[in-house]
Parts: structure tokens; sequence; C-alpha cells
């Protein structure tokens, strides 16, 4: 069992890896950071935070799955049905209603459940070739697995077809894969017009412009500080009259940007950006 | 262990943490229906609750609460005489500077939100300021966590196992460390309002 992390050995490590690797962690929750770290120490068998900063220092291999560690890849397909629901009776109506083609940026997209789940949904609704998707995560390990999926058979069951059957698809979600010995595969044509790359939303910056955006619970691993700067990025990333989705708990009333933005449904947490 | 006993300092604690699973539900209806609503520290609460059910659950709580009870949002401050239940399909922990940070880190035990989370990070916080109370469940979920919080110096509080519907988590939570007091429900209470 590993001993308590001190936030001064936590900044240590921050401080090694903006130096060495020029990723800037200074600003992500400490709860779930420092929870990240100790979990990596035990599963990777390190000692301690002495031993971690040295072989992080010097092996890039070795931070390498450390920030595949690092970084929390657990998601659904179709998580919170009822948004889903949201986006196709009314989110994207609305925006089909004035423009033949629109454009989505998913941020921080992790293993690529919820791009899926858009694309399925497109694909229901006869939208698929009118949607052009980017798909961003920091981890280039992730999006390398989030383009030609393969999930769990028992994930499959007993979280994303049940959200798909909560959201009401019209179809069954059995029809979007391949099972192969307890792994599902998804149908990678659903994807084809998906341009999945790699994007740090502390220090990327703007790429594009969208229709809408989703960031859902990604930001839910930064400090206030660095929330308020990426939602000036995404702001600056979306059209007027735009959408911005974000997380069920996450909240945009405390950053600078919450007034430039109207709320569409605050249970969902869908915005429409309304300044510029 | 009596109640005559007690002799806890007012002063001692600045936060209640409180652990269970489903079946606690009465217990803790029990517990904010009597709790003197004077009652000024912060009480975070992490239940295991259907991961799909994301209303219901403050409102059902809500109806004999003497306390205001919310599901805060993430980076919500923290303030006193508040009930901060973990919202459905999340962790809840406290974040140095006061505030709520929630996450979507995988389940532990089987269980988002999982007690030994938001043990573990108030106990990191509030130190030895910090009272933890485990009810009734069923699964070892909390026992890791109240571990951590004893270790800080906290103060531990385990249901009374006999009364409970299902004995696993405080059982757990007794075996894992040296609780400070075994108590049924209505002790429980007597506790938190001679904190007031």
């Amino acid at each position: 069992m590993i001993e308590d992390i001190e936030i001064g050995e936590l900044r240590t490590l921050c401080q090694v890896i903006q130096e060495k690797y020029k990723y800037d962690f200074n600003n992500y929750a400490i709860s779930s950071f420092k929870r990240r770290v100790i979990r990596f120490l035990e599963l990777f068998k390190v000692p301690n935070m002495t031993v971690l900063i040295e072989k992080i220092k010097t092996d890039p291999a070795f931070f390498k799955t450390f920030m595949n560690e690092l970084t929390v890849n657990v998601t659904e397909m179709f998580r919170d049905p009822s948004l889903w629901r949201d986006i196709r009776d009314k989110v994207l109506p609305n925006l089909f209603s004035t423009q033949e083609t629109i454009k989505i940026w998913h941020a921080g997209c992790s293993s690529g459940e919820e791009v899926y789940s858009m694309c399925i949904l497109l694909k229901e609704n006869g939208w698929l070739d009118n949607v052009k998707i980017w798909a961003t995560d920091i981890d280039e390990n992730i999006l390398a697995k989030a383009k030609a999926p393969k999930y769990n058979m028992k994930n499959m069951f007993e979280v994303n077809e049940k959200n798909y059957i909560r959201y009401g698809g019209t179809g069954k979600l059995s029809d979007y894969y391949k099972e192969e010995h307890g792994v599902a595969h998804m149908d990678t044509s659903l994807v084809s017009n998906v341009t999945y790359r790699t994007h740090d939303l502390v220090k990327s910056g703007i790429f594009n412009k969208f229709d809408l955006i989703l960031c859902r619970n990604v930001m839910i691993y930064f400090n206030q500080q660095l929330q308020n700067e990426v939602f000036k990025l995404f702001h600056e990333s979306l059209f007027n009259y735009s959408y911005f989705i974000i997380g069920s708990k996450e909240t945009l009333i405390w950053s600078e940007i919450a007034g430039k933005f109207i709320t569409i449904n605050q249970e969902e947490k869908i915005f429409k950006k309304v300044k510029e | 262990m009596s109640l005559q006993n007690l002799n806890i300092d007012k002063s001692r604690f600045k936060a209640v943490v409180i652990g269970g699973s489903a079946g606690s539900f009465q217990v803790v209806t029990k517990i904010l229906a009597e709790i003197n609503p004077g009652f000024d520290l912060p009480i975070f609460m992490a239940l295991h609750r259907l991961k799909h059910v994301r209303n219901g659950f403050v409102e059902a709580l809500m109806l004999k609460s003497k306390l205001n009870i919310v599901e805060p949002d993430d980076k919500e401050s923290i303030k006193r005489g508040i009930v901060y239940l973990a919202p459905s399909n999340y962790h809840m922990s406290v974040e140095l500077g006061y505030k709520i940070a929630l996450s979507t880190e995988e389940m532990i035990n089987n269980s988002r939100p999982a007690i030994d989370v938001t043990f573990d990070s108030a106990s990191y916080v509030y130190k030895n300021k910090t009272l933890g109370i485990m009810l009734t469940g069923a699964n070892k979920d909390g026992a890791w966590g109240m571990k951590r919080l004893k270790d800080r110096g906290g103060f531990a509080i385990v249901q009374e196992p006999s009364e409970c519907t299902i004995d696993t988590m405080p059982t757990a939570a007794i075996k894992a460390t040296q609780v400070d007091m075994i108590l049924h429900t209505s002790d429980i209470i007597k506790v938190l309002n001679s904190l007031v």
C-alpha cells in the first residue's frame, strides 16, 4: 500500500513533465490527479514518488505509459440517454433548419464511445453524410483505439446497449458491430467522416470552427482556473448561435464566457453561444 | 462503548462524511429528519445508487430533512450546513481549497460513487477534523476509505452491525481499522447533535 503523496511531490512531478515533455498538468484537479498517480504507482509497482520522478525524467517510453494511465478513459455509449434524445430532437434539427452541413467537435473523445453514439444517431436519422466530425484527445494511444474500437461485450450488454435502448434508437445496437471472442468490433464505416487527431486542451489552441462542441466529463479533471481558459477556447471555436454541451454535473456559470451563452437545457447542460 | 462517556470537543470537527449502500436510505432519512437544524458542518454523503436514475433521490431525502441537500456540480464551493450527496455515476471528492470535485474514474468495488473516494479525499483535506460514519451496506466499499480517515487522525463511527439490514460494510470497516465507536442509529444522531 502506497503511503500518502504530498502536494510538494505532485508539484515536482508536474514540473519535470512540463520541462521534459511540454505537458502542463499544474492546473489539473488535485484530488483526481493524486488518485491517478497513486493508481499508477500501484499498478506498475513503483515504490515511491522519487523513483517515479526519476524514471519519468530518463525514460520517454515509460512516460508514454504513464500518460496513458493518467488520463481517465472510462466512458459509455449514449451516456445520459435523455441528452442524446435532445440532440436528436432539438439540437440537430435546429442546426439543419438553416444549413445543409454541420461540423462537430468531440473534445476529449477518449476511447471513442461518444463519437460512435453520435454517428449511430446521425445514421439512423439520415444525417450521416451531412456532418463532418473532429474527435480529439491528448493521448495518442487512446486515439488509436478510438479509430477502430474493440469494446468488450460485457460492457456492450450491461452499459451501452441499455443506454441505447433508453435513448430509443431505431434499430439494435448489435446492427453496428460484429462480435468475435467476446469483443465487439465496431463498424468503422460509421466513422468515415470523422477526423481523429491529438489535441491538448491546455495548450493546442483553436484549430477550426464548429456548429456543435461536446466536451463531457473532461474538464472535471481540471481546476477552475484551467476550466476558465478552456471555456474561452471553446467559445472561440464555436460559430455564433452554435451549441455547446458539457457533462451533466459540469457548469460554466463562474467562467468568464458565461454571459456569452444562453442555457438551452439546464438538466442536460446544453448551451448556445449568442455573443462573439 | 457507551454514550455517557462521550466527550467529544465540539470544535474538533470540520466535516462529516457518511457512507452506505442503497439499503441505507431509511437510516439516512432518519438521521436527516432528526438532526438539529442548526447543524453547521458540511456533510458529504456517498451512497450507492442506481446509475441511470439521475433524479428523485435528493427530492425523496428532502421530504423530511432538516438540512438542505444538494447533488453538487463539479468545483462547487463547499458551504457549512449543507449535505452534499454524490451524484449518480460520479465519484465525489473534496478538493483542496474546499471545493467539490467530481470524476468518472473506474468503478471501485463495482461502485460509482464509491465511498472510498469520498472518505479518502475528505480526510486528506480535513485531516483529523473529519468525522466518518459508515452505515448499513452490502459490499466492502468504504472500509479502505475509513482506514485512510483513521490514519489521518479522523474519528470513525460505524453503525451497529446487528441493527443493519446487511452488515458487510460496517463489518468490513471494523475489520480494516480501529474504529472509535459502534453505535445504533439513534446514538449516531445524538453524537451529531452534540456537535451543534
